[in-house]
């Protein structure tokens, strides 16, 4: 029977026989996968193992990559993002993404912050002032920063840069926020102050994250996924997952056999 | 007297074998002065009517770059009508000077340039203006060397960055073969074949009847063989950006052209400027090839006037003369491209 072709009120994005192709190398196989709303869902695998691609089939950033290809279909808002017509400028602004490598402008800390609300036209001084207030205090920085928003932001260090970058994704209000490994480059007590912000900003937002750090998977995600050479393995609650899984390859990569 | 001692013990003369190639140095630069400034300086000739007088002096005969200035500067220009060439060159300087002020670095210098490179060209030809029209096959010397370069610099710099973008796409292949094709095939041809093709075979293919003057042939030229050159460059400062950039300007909705020309090419550009200057002063040196299809710009005409037989045989004077503008040039433009780099790079913020 062919799948309900709609997201509801838990869910999200619902992806659906997905496959994925860099040029004549399958990356993932028939992916079917809902990410659940106001919920952090974690992708972890080994290396390889196509999550960081399934991340950027959701805001369509393989767009950027020559050869890419992709078939089935991930429903957003009611849409196949996967549809040529999709105004890919517009999900971006929707579905937010922060990076592995801090990624700021080199810019002030300010603009920064502003640099998406700028491009979709807003220019009152009002406006942007009070988004670089929400969204650094949203991330914790405001505090740190507040005296020196006119510097650069690439006086930061690693772990501000990273909360800069989060600041600026979540600056532009957007539904879903994707993450890609976007503690692994963090000292201990950075990843902490980062993973505190997830939890908060899971009120506002949908979070996937792509980790390789299972501790923090079950620390903050409600589900996880684990995926192995393209395919999707498991998903399930966090919990079940990391307790009781129920493939063999699953409980072998959590306990740290392979990967 | 002691604080000279002082300093050149400690520049010139710190170590033995330091101090002995410093010797050298200035034995040879003495030696290359004791010989050049008697000719040029002590037995000159400033101002003579005629050429024997620089004959019996056996010194340089600066009378004749003085007799022959107009020619150097304007070339064939109606002599009647040299005030436009003066004003030409008035507004270059004017330019120059505007441009020097570091206030004066935005993007709106590129539409001053413009607008003084089409008042100039308007007033050399003069009809539109009301003013008796001079030909552009009369245009000629310094004046015809700064048309050159300015219209080469000022439309082969964008040319080369849209090259570069071309192909530095990867979602357009079509597009990126064009642009791939042209940058090595016009690289790969030397730039006075370029000009023999603009001059002589680009008129075979148009209907006939439909003339180009040879300016406008020799700019095109210009343009696209400095495009592709300044492409190669434009293209290593892009692969400099850290992909990082592209993402997070992607992830932020961004279109394609927001994000090359809000974030990605003012890095870009910014840390390339030395390697960019640089090809625009071997563009600025390359015009002088316009000679080979007998177009008198400033050496065509300062060979000219040395070719005069009245004059004959100061063809060392003119070439001197010659190398103080373009060095004069050169040194203004890579004196410039330094002070943008530091200011640019001080700032950290674009």
């Amino acid at each position: 029977m062919a799948p309900v072709q709609t997201t509801n009120k838990t869910s999200i994005i619902k992806i659906t026989d997905l496959d994925f192709f860099y040029g004549d190398t399958q990356a993932l196989f028939k992916i079917n996968l809902t990410i659940a709303k106001n919920r952090i869902t974690s992708f972890i695998g080994p290396s390889g193992c196509g999550k960081s691609t399934l991340l950027r089939c959701m805001n369509r950033m393989y767009d950027v990559i020559r050869n890419t290809k992709a078939s089935g279909s991930i429903l957003f808002d009611n849409n196949n993002i996967l549809q040529t017509s999709t105004d890919v400028t517009g999900l971006r602004r929707r579905i937010g993404m922060v990076f592995q490598k801090s990624n700021p402008f080199a810019k002030t800390i300010y603009e920064n912050v502003v640099y998406g609300l700028r491009i979709a036209g807003e220019n009152k001084k009002s406006v942007l002032d009070q988004a670089v207030e929400e969204s650094l205090k949203g991330t914790s920085l405001f505090d740190e920063v507040k005296d020196r928003l006119n510097e650069s932001a690439l006086g930061l260090s690693g772990g501000q840069m990273q909360r800069l970058c989060i600041a600026r994704a979540i600056a532009i209000k957007p539904d879903v926020i994707l993450m890609d490994e976007p503690c692994s480059a963090l000292d201990p007590k950075s990843t902490a102050k980062v993973e505190e912000l997830m939890l908060n900003l899971k009120k506002d937002y949908s979070i996937v994250i792509v980790t390789h750090n299972m501790q923090q998977s079950s620390r903050i995600s409600e589900y996880t996924a684990f995926f192995l050479e393209g395919r999707l393995m498991e998903k399930d609650t966090t919990q079940k997952i990391f307790t009781n899984p129920s493939k063999k390859e699953t409980e072998d990569y959590i306990t740290g056999k392979f990967g | 007297m002691s604080n000279i001692f002082i300093w050149g013990r400690k520049n010139l003369y710190p170590t033995t074998g330091q101090g002995i190639i410093s010797i050298a140095i200035v034995s040879l630069v003495g030696l290359v002065l004791w010989n050049f400034l008697p000719w040029s300086i002590f037995n000159a000739v400033w101002v003579a009517d005629n050429s024997d007088v620089c004959r019996q002096a056996g010194g340089a005969c600066w009378a004749f770059i003085w007799e022959k200035l107009y020619f150097i500067l304007f070339g064939f220009y109606p002599a009647e009508e040299r005030w436009r060439a003066w004003l030409v060159l008035a507004l270059f300087l004017g330019g120059i000077l505007y441009s020097g002020r570091s206030k004066s670095w935005t993007l709106s210098l590129i539409v001053v340039w413009l607008g003084l490179v089409v008042s100039m060209m308007l007033l050399l030809n003069g009809t539109l203006l009301g003013l008796p029209t001079v030909e552009t096959s009369y245009w000629g010397g310094l004046v015809l060397t700064i048309i050159l370069a300015m219209t080469g610099i000022i439309f082969s710099y964008p040319f080369g960055v849209l090259l570069a973008l071309g192909r530095a796409n990867q979602r357009l292949p079509v597009i990126r073969g064009i642009c791939v094709s042209i940058i090595e095939i016009i690289r790969g041809v030397p730039f006075i074949s370029l000009l023999f093709m603009a001059s002589l075979m680009l008129p075979l293919f148009l209907p006939s009847g439909f003339v180009i003057p040879k300016l406008v042939r020799a700019i095109v030229a210009v343009i696209i063989f400095s495009g592709c050159y300044l492409a190669e460059t434009v293209r290593g400062g892009l692969a400099a950006v850290s992909r990082g950039q592209y993402e997070a300007a992607q992830s932020l909705g961004l279109s394609y052209w927001k994000t090359m020309g809000l974030v990605i090419l003012p890095q870009a550009l910014s840390k390339v400027i030395q390697p960019t200057v640089g090809s625009f002063i071997s563009l600025f040196i390359d015009t002088t090839l316009v000679v080979i299809i007998s177009m008198y710009d400033l050496l065509g005409a300062a060979r000219a006037a040395a070719s005069d037989s009245a004059w004959l045989g100061f063809a060392r004077e003119a070439y001197v003369f010659l190398a103080l503008i373009y060095f004069a040039f050169c040194y203004t433009l890579s004196k410039y491209s330094r002070r943008l780099e530091k200011d640019i790079l001080t700032k950290k913020v674009h």
